[in-house]
């Protein structure tokens, strides 16, 4: 069991971890060391010419306004769509987590949407706003859907808010149910028997011994938003005038419409920087107020 | 007081359902309007169809190449669901049962590669696989699908090897097994509960997948289901009638495997989040 890795037992190592660590060398390790590289090039697609820039690539980051804006939306995204969706999620777990009758079906019910990828989803959406939202709005002289969502910069970012989270709500409720369950029951009865009512119960006790789920259900939250990518290009295409292209769209249509790979990439690594910085000090902040039960 | 009760918890049930009616309406709607005609979908989007016909269905399955697509994700899903599951297993294995410099390296190398997102990858992948001339095929996508896959399959089995005790398969080593037999007979077997997890997660993730095929598979007759979504969205994008019958279309294969498998869905994700 403890035997060093010597040529005897190297064939152990190449069967056992050969094709899965081979696969992930190729995949994950490689492209990554190659993409930091070419951060700093300023390889170009048609000649397939390569050479050092420094941190030119980096510098066009910072200076390209388009970008910034794009990443500055996203990060408004972002927020809303965490926000929305968490709340929600917390709040039906909390009604489905009472053994009361039906539950189960409930909870299958509200995770439907999850069954469906983000391209799907974006369609479905799209017809709702692009029609049945103006038919509603024509027929009973709501001012609200006059016209489609997705024409109008402001109400498009709402529309990509909504539909993101629709299908994050069923998941994080899962997520949130398992920590609800996790919460001891003596302690809710004797809550109960004090006489906490309702509301005191959730701030004081339910929330502080379910903040391991919390922490969980903001993190995928942040890191499925901040890349979404398929809803973007399903639902509004980037559009109106490109307004409201997320950071990855704007990503993918850089590198591979107009070949800028570099540039490209290096907003990448700008993305991923701040995914990671907003990840960690979230999980940072909300361990500081964890609890033993 | 108990007959009150029952009331509130009445009402309280009640509402949820007329909550989740409310959240599932799109589906409904969708789902309404696939059976009537473009010109009955413009003029009254929210009525209910007056016949059931499926014309749209059988225009929707022509015109992208339903049954292609369909083949394609259930080839690609299929193959990387069970290589991922089972090449992790057996890295899981390696790396609980053998503690070698090496595999210590590894380990920490996937999960470190967990929190990494496909963006920062995917330039230089098309950009190194474009080079090798290794894009469009099935092959190379079953590759990178096992790739990306394989870091949080080992995570999760090396959790649940850890607690499996070693003396099963001593006695088996005792009885002169090779380790490789010594897995399949008597560790695999007992990896049944993580394989239903990981089979969900991967599933759910591949078969939906969009921006990894759309930058691999370029040629046509390799689109996988959200591909075509896409392509027949793009092309007739007026003709909303079946429009919505392919959107129903892609998602029933899903929803026939989550009506057989929803409580181990339900299960697969909670143990896949807080792992």
């Amino acid at each position: 069991m403890n035997k060093k890795l010597s040529l005897k037992n190297a064939g152990t190592f190449l069967v056992f971890g050969g094709p899965s660590i081979f696969a992930f060398a190729a995949v994950v390790i490689i492209p990554f060391i190659v993409g930091l590289y070419l951060t700093f090039t300023n390889w170009d697609v048609r000649t397939g010419d390569s050479s050092l820039i420094g941190f030119t690539n980096y510098l066009e980051v910072f200076r390209d306004k388009v970008f910034l804006q794009q990443l500055w939306f996203t990060l408004k995204y972002v927020f809303f769509t965490v926000v929305i969706a968490n709340v929600f999620a917390f709040f039906i777990a909390l009604a489905l987590t009472r053994g009361g009758r039906g539950e189960q079906w409930l909870r299958t019910g509200f995770f439907t949407p999850n069954l469906v990828g983000g391209i799907v989803l974006g369609y479905l959406w799209q017809t709702l706003f692009s029609q049945v939202l103006p038919y509603l709005g024509a027929k009973y002289g709501w001012e609200l859907f006059q016209t489609s969502w997705l024409t109008n910069t402001g109400t498009a970012f709402w529309a990509l808010i909504i539909a993101t989270a629709w299908q994050l709500v069923g998941y994080l409720m899962i997520i949130y149910i398992a920590g609800f369950t996790g919460v001891p029951n003596d302690v809710l009865e004797a809550a109960s028997i004090d006489g906490a009512g309702r509301t005191s119960v959730i701030r004081r006790i339910i929330l502080p011994l379910t903040v391991p789920a919390i922490v969980i259900c903001i993190f995928i939250s942040l890191s499925r938003s901040f890349l979404t990518y398929d809803i973007n290009l399903a639902l509004t295409k980037g559009g109106p005038f490109n307004s409201t292209e997320l950071a990855t769209y704007h990503i993918v249509q850089k590198a591979f419409l107009s070949n800028q790979y570099g540039v490209g990439q290096a907003e990448a690594v700008v993305l991923f920087a701040v995914v990671a910085i907003i990840a960690l000090t979230q999980s940072y902040l909300l361990k500081k107020l964890e609890v033993e039960s | 007081m108990n007959a009150n009760r029952r009331i509130l918890s009445g009402l309280r049930t009640g509402f949820l359902y007329l909550l989740l009616f409310a959240f599932l309406t799109p589906f409904l709607l969708i789902i309404m309007n696939s059976f009537k005609t473009t010109q009955q979908f413009f003029e009254s989007p929210l009525s209910l169809p007056t016949t059931i016909n499926f014309k749209n269905y059988a225009s929707a399955f022509d015109n992208m190449d339903f049954m292609q697509g369909f083949m394609n994700s259930l080839i690609i899903t299929g193959i990387s669901v069970t290589i991922i599951i089972i090449f992790s297993a057996m890295t899981g294995y390696l790396f609980v049962r053998y503690k070698w410099k090496v595999n210590s390296i590894f380990f920490f190398l996937m999960l470190a590669s967990m929190a990494l997102p496909f963006q920062v990858l995917m330039i230089p992948m098309v950009m190194l696989y474009g080079n090798m001339g290794l894009l469009n095929t099935k092959l190379t996508l079953l590759f990178m699908y096992l790739g990306f896959g394989v870091p949080f399959g080992v995570f999760t089995f090396h959790g649940f090897i850890k607690g499996i005790p070693y003396e099963l398969e001593e006695s088996a080593f005792i009885e002169g097994s090779s380790t490789l037999r010594t897995f399949f007979s008597i560790v695999l077997p007992l990896l049944k509960p993580v394989f239903v997890t990981l089979l969900v997660l991967d599933v759910l993730w591949i078969w939906n997948d969009y921006l990894l095929p759309s930058l691999v598979l370029l040629s046509p007759d390799q689109k996988t289901l959200p591909l075509s979504t896409y392509t027949f969205f793009s092309s007739y994008s007026v003709d909303y009638a079946p429009l919505m019958a392919g959107l129903i279309m892609t998602i029933i294969p899903v929803l026939i495997i989550y009506l057989f498998l929803q409580k181990q869905i339900i299960k697969g994700i909670t143990e896949g989040a807080l792992k």
